[in-house]
């Protein structure tokens, strides 16, 4: 369960790894369409604390490319309902999610990732 | 007993048949929902604004259901595999991580309107392993210090737990204020044994503008801290209370006697004024 919009707020926690520990990277994903209550004023408030970037080379790479490469400045139903798709609907449920700097795995198995450090990778 | 968290880490004491157990319990169901209500109500969030909150030690989703009902968007983390499996087979809306708080976050900066944690702190006060990052301070210094940045500025992280003594209180407050957070602790019903519960309110920014919220006092509120089916056996409990009036009285009698002398019966007393009356008392 995880979704985009929880991996667009996620970044490594393992010990000395601060700097370029975002976003994390998928690999060997496999994704479930499910569908949520759509709430514009959610997604609107949201917009800001999203990085654009991230969030749409992560949609590219599970196959969704309604969302365009630059934030849009006028925010429309379309672009909105195709945002709330992209954050809320799409489920990662099996997988891995690597951090670019550290290279830590953490394997996503039913949903659920394991965010779990061994003792040696705890700040 | 003693408690759950002397007994074992919460990863193993909640396997699965507590889990199933945790979860079923009308009781605890019910707690639960109290709790967490009146931590939304001291999370005090602007209303008809939707939020993104992140309940800490979710469990197996009673808290998140609540959070679900009242349409907030939330992310949960717990530590027992267990507990998550009866999350995910409860079919909450949040996204569910297998994470030890005590390891710190990996949020972003200002991700969180808010975060709630029920029952949760007092878990992070005993050291599983003689290893310096298994302390329970350091475990506490490094949960609060990343979930202070994962929250936004201002914003507000409550936490109900169930402290053994003010040392603990003490401790986690003051390393809660050296990770940045303003607050204190509000504690519900202070002067009964069952209904005391203790709120831990801490504040992200706007430089001690926030003030701490009053703890409930008083009686206990009707109804909640109540067993489920308590006011049905408080009810019988007034009826035998009232004085019972006899069955046997004139009305009875004279049925009675109306019945006999139907079926022929011999020998029925005569109806009179004095029928079905009290004798006086004889002396």
């Amino acid at each position: 369960m995880v979704r985009l919009i929880t991996h667009n707020l996620l970044a490594c926690h393992a010990k000395g790894c601060t700097t370029n520990n975002f976003p994390l990277q998928f690999k060997d994903v496999s994704i479930e369409l499910r569908e949520a209550e759509f709430n514009a004023d959610f997604l609107k408030g949201l917009l800001p604390r999203i990085e654009w970037k991230a969030l749409v080379d992560a949609a590219r790479q599970l196959g969704d490319t309604s969302l365009p490469l630059e934030q849009p400045e006028m925010v429309d139903d379309e672009f909105l309902k195709n945002l709330h798709h992209v954050l809320l609907e799409m489920h990662i449920e099996e997988g891995a999610m690597v951090c670019p700097n550290c290279s830590h795995v953490y394997a996503i198995s039913n949903g659920i990732p394991n965010m779990l450090l061994s003792e040696h990778e705890i700040a | 007993m003693s408690r759950p968290e002397l007994q074992a880490p919460p990863e193993l004491y909640y396997g699965d048949t507590e889990a199933k157990k945790y979860t079923n319990n009308t009781r605890v169901q019910q707690i639960q929902a109290d709790m967490t209500y009146r931590a939304l109500e001291l999370l005090s969030l602007p209303e008809d604004e939707p939020a993104l909150l992140l309940d800490i030690g979710c469990g197996s989703g009673l808290s998140g259901e609540i959070l679900d009902e009242e349409g907030y968007n939330w992310i949960g983390v717990d530590v027992a595999p267990s507990m998550l499996e009866v999350a995910l087979e409860r079919e909450v809306e949040g996204d569910l991580f297998l994470q030890d708080i005590g390891q710190g976050f990996g949020f972003r900066p200002g991700s969180f309107d808010g975060a709630i944690s029920i029952s949760v702190l007092q878990w992070l006060l005993n050291a599983e392993t003689s290893h310096p990052t298994s302390s329970p301070p350091h475990r506490l210094t490094r949960f609060f210090t990343t979930l202070h940045s994962a929250l936004r500025n201002p914003s507000r992280a409550i936490f109900q737990f169930y402290p053994t003594s003010d040392d603990q209180i003490q401790l986690i407050t003051s390393i809660a204020q050296k990770a940045g957070f303003g607050g204190g602790v509000v504690v519900d019903y202070p002067n009964s044994k069952k209904a005391r519960k203790v709120y831990l309110c801490l504040f992200v920014g706007s430089g001690g503008a926030q003030q701490v919220p009053k703890g409930l006092d008083g009686e206990e509120e009707v109804g909640s801290e109540k067993a489920k089916f308590e006011a049905r056996r408080e009810r019988s409990g007034k009826k035998t209370n009232k004085k019972r009036k006899g069955i046997k009285d004139r009305d009875w009698i004279l049925k009675k006697k109306d019945l006999y002398r139907k079926r022929g019966k011999e020998s029925v007393p005569n109806d009179s004024k004095y029928t079905g009356r009290k004798r006086r008392a004889a002396f």
